[in-house]
């Protein structure tokens, strides 16, 4: 039998276990949208195509599977662009749909015309431009592939109007052919086996693990790994939840807003094992001072990581799921030199230990005013320990990677790699429909928030009771916090002047508002809202000019941290 | 730097922009770019040489070899190959000169495909080196335009780019 673009499009979601879709209408997907009233298929109406693909991209996040996420051509398309930069960023497996004008139409500046091909060129893992109704299933079927293998990434599919309203006889691939993606799987064992004697031989080892572990839910293989070699662990913004916060072997996060701890292990180790980790700018510092003892391992799935901002002294190329249940048995085969190893490393777990007691994580609490530590403390200690937490991107989101212990994988929802504002509030509504069941609370910063707040509409809809913290000190806090240190103090355009009421406007969209200006009233505040179904924005009055402790100043080394204003 | 890479690519709409975008993207310039279909129909043939830090480039490559249209990518930079560009040139030639034109064709191997009253037009291949040394000679002659296609290059030996590496 045959069937139009548009349904052929849609049964190849379904036949890709895909049950909700996130989106919004437009001239040249109507065709979809009038197709998708008689498909099993959810779809959730955003209030804008960027919080769209945020909401598909935490869903993919919190569940692993690809999102997905659906716009019109012209203005909806190129509304989606921050959202699947922030997906590339952070190697999230998602599928956008953008309709794009008929074929015939395309490179005439039509109306709502766009060339999303070319515009995601550098955001995407790949883009396709179907040009014939007779190409789409088996385009999805490779886009799902892509997404999902190898170094996860979002795919983008323009489809024309014309082809959407065209039809075939509808047969879905069952394999995928690309014979110039072959992404590799099983590491070297030769690479394999140096690395087990580099980590036998070490004296001072680091485990730095990266959003790579995350993607490939290899959380209990890590702690088997960690355990065996007794190494301690630091990890990067997007691997934090991988690996408890509460394990003794943890040191929290490392980088220009990582643990003093964390920054003195990785200067003075003797050997760096980064797991599915790409050295980033804000993880290393300044390059020439960075681990400037260490070996480096370097486990990754993606080749192009490997040396490109750091030197390597062991390629690994492989597949977590792969790489570490190996090691961890290479490791293991000699319980004797195992054991030696273990003894011998000794003296560095103590003296991270000291360097833990001696500036551990802290703040100075205050009785007058709330600091804003303290309610992510406070938030850990009243949510449960599989709750979902979602952040935008500033001080609030630093805070949170400091101050939450975070024991669960595919728990924490950040934009790390772009670092998008706006990222938050529509991710939290992404996970919250992929797990309606689960706790799932937004944290962010009275600016973040108001980049994307028109999605309250969209959580009141659905009835996905996102509990949503803002930590409103009045400030682009992040930004005020570089013009305090490194611009003299000149606070320009950082001050939101216009202090919004947001009780009142999580009331104007029909959720629930509450406030707290006084530290007593903190836990009082969490404990409503999770009791309060629905939506609900808890508005913290925090003090304003509080700073994001330890920072590496942006050129500095590591181990030349600011510890204190 | 100079680098000469062969890229094998799926002969389809959209690809070379992919490819050419991972060198602007980071300021490198691409001195030259051949493409043809191979043997096979359904891929392409790129042969690009650029100019840059080594390290850059062994980034763009293995960016190269991410790319989904991208079947293999070989560097030749320290592999024996033969190297081959093709020149058109429209030399003028009124009749003091005409016969000096003809003589350096001749020592280059080079064929007239267009003359006029004014002017001859040539084709020649050869080494880059070669090209070059051929518009020197004809420079003071008077050019009018010169055409070169980028080299194509081939890997020594007897093997195919399949397993070659």
């Amino acid at each position: 039998m045959k069937k139009t673009g548009s349904q052929i499009l849609l049964e190849c979601l379904r036949l890709e276990g895909v049950d909700t879709v996130f989106g919004y209408p437009g001239g040249t997907v109507i065709n979809i949208y009038d197709d998708l009233m008689d498909s099993p298929i959810k779809h959730i109406l955003n209030r804008h195509e960027q919080a769209a693909v945020h909401a598909a991209d935490a869903y993919a996040r919190v569940s692993g599977k690809v999102g997905v996420a659906i716009a019109t051509s012209g203005p909806g398309a190129t509304n989606t662009v921050t959202g699947i930069a922030t997906a590339y960023m952070d190697s999230i497996p998602m599928v956008i749909i953008s309709g794009q004008v008929p074929t015939p139409l395309i490179g005439n500046d039509a109306f709502q015309e766009a060339d999303m091909i070319g515009i995601t060129r550098p955001i995407t893992k790949h883009n396709y431009l179907v040009r014939d109704v007779k190409d789409l299933a088996r385009i999805v079927k490779q886009a799902f592939y892509i997404a999902r293998t190898g170094r996860p990434g979002p795919v983008l599919i323009d489809l024309p109007k014309d082809v959407q309203m065209d039809s075939t006889t509808f047969e879905y691939p069952e394999t995928v052919e690309l014979r110039g993606y072959k992404p590799t799987v099983a590491a070297n064992p030769r690479q394999l086996e140096k690395a087990a004697k580099m980590i036998l031989a070490a004296r001072k080892p680091v485990v730095y693990v990266g959003g790579g572990a995350t993607l490939s839910d290899m959380s209990d293989e890590l702690l088997k790994f960690v355990e065996a070699i007794q190494a301690p662990v630091t990890t990067t913004l997007m691997g934090m939840a991988s690996f408890p916060k509460t394990h003794p072997l943890s040191m929290g996060m490392l980088g220009m807003h990582g643990t003093f701890y964390a920054n003195m292990a990785v200067t003075n180790s003797d050997l760096l094992i980064a797991l599915g980790a790409r050295f980033d700018d804000r993880v290393t510092g300044k390059i020439a001072t960075f681990a400037p003892h260490a070996k480096i391992i370097h486990v990754d799935v993606d080749p192009t990581s490997i040396k490109k901002n750091v030197r390597v002294d062991l390629p690994v190329v492989g597949m977590l799921e792969d790489v570490l249940p190996r090691l961890t048995e290479k490791v293991q085969r000699d319980q004797g030199e195992l054991k030696d190893t273990v003894e011998a490393t000794q003296p560095w777990r103590d003296q991270i230990v000291e360097w833990k007691e001696q500036h551990p994580m802290s703040y100075k609490q205050t009785k007058s005013t709330i600091k804003p530590q303290y309610v992510i403390e406070k938030l850990r200690e009243l949510t449960e320990d599989d709750a979902i937490i979602a952040t935008e991107v500033g001080q609030h989101q630093m805070w949170t990677a400091q101050f939450f212990d975070f024991s669960q994988p595919r728990t924490f929802v950040t934009s790390g790699g772009l670092g998008t504002m706006g990222f938050g509030l529509p991710a939290a509504l992404g996970a919250q429909a992929a797990f309606p069941e689960r706790q799932v609370i937004d944290i962010s910063g009275d600016g973040s928030f108001q980049m994307n707040s028109q999605e309250l509409a969209t959580l009141v809809q659905y009835r996905l009771p996102v509990k949503i913290v803002i930590l409103n000190n009045n400030f682009l806090g992040m930004v005020r916090q570089w013009q305090q240190l490194f611009f003299d103090k000149r606070y320009s355009q950082t001050c939101m002047e216009l202090p919004i009421d947001f009780v009142k406007l999580a009331e104007a969209y029909g959720a629930t508002g509450l406030r707290a200006t006084k530290v007593e009233e903190v836990g009082d505040v969490i404990k409503k809202a999770l009791e309060t179904p629905g939506p609900v924005i808890m508005e913290f009055k925090v003090s304003r000019e509080e700073n994001v402790l330890p920072m590496v100043p942006a050129g500095a080394g590591l181990n030349e941290m600011v510890l204190a204003s | 730097m100079k680098h000469t890479i062969s890229v094998l690519v799926e002969n389809e709409f959209g690809v070379l922009p992919r490819v050419s975008g991972l060198f602007s993207g980071r300021g490198f310039n691409i001195d030259s770019l051949s493409v043809a279909p191979t043997l096979d129909e359904s891929i392409s043939r790129m042969t690009i040489v650029t100019t840059g830090d080594d390290r850059i480039l062994e980034q763009i490559t293995k960016q190269l070899n991410k790319l989904i249209d991208v079947i293999k990518v070989i560097d030749f930079t320290d592999q024996d190959f033969v190297e081959r560009e093709m020149l058109m040139v429209k030399v003028t030639a009124e009749a003091e000169t005409r016969a000096e034109v003809l003589r350096i064709a001749d020592i280059f191997r080079a064929n007239v495909v267009d003359v006029t009253p004014k002017s001859y037009s040539l084709e020649a291949t050869g080494t880059p080196q070669k090209i070059n040394a051929l518009i020197e000679l004809l420079r003071p002659l008077g050019l009018k335009e010169v055409v070169r296609s980028g080299p194509i290059v081939l890997g020594r030996g007897a093997k195919g780019w399949k397993n070659s590496e």
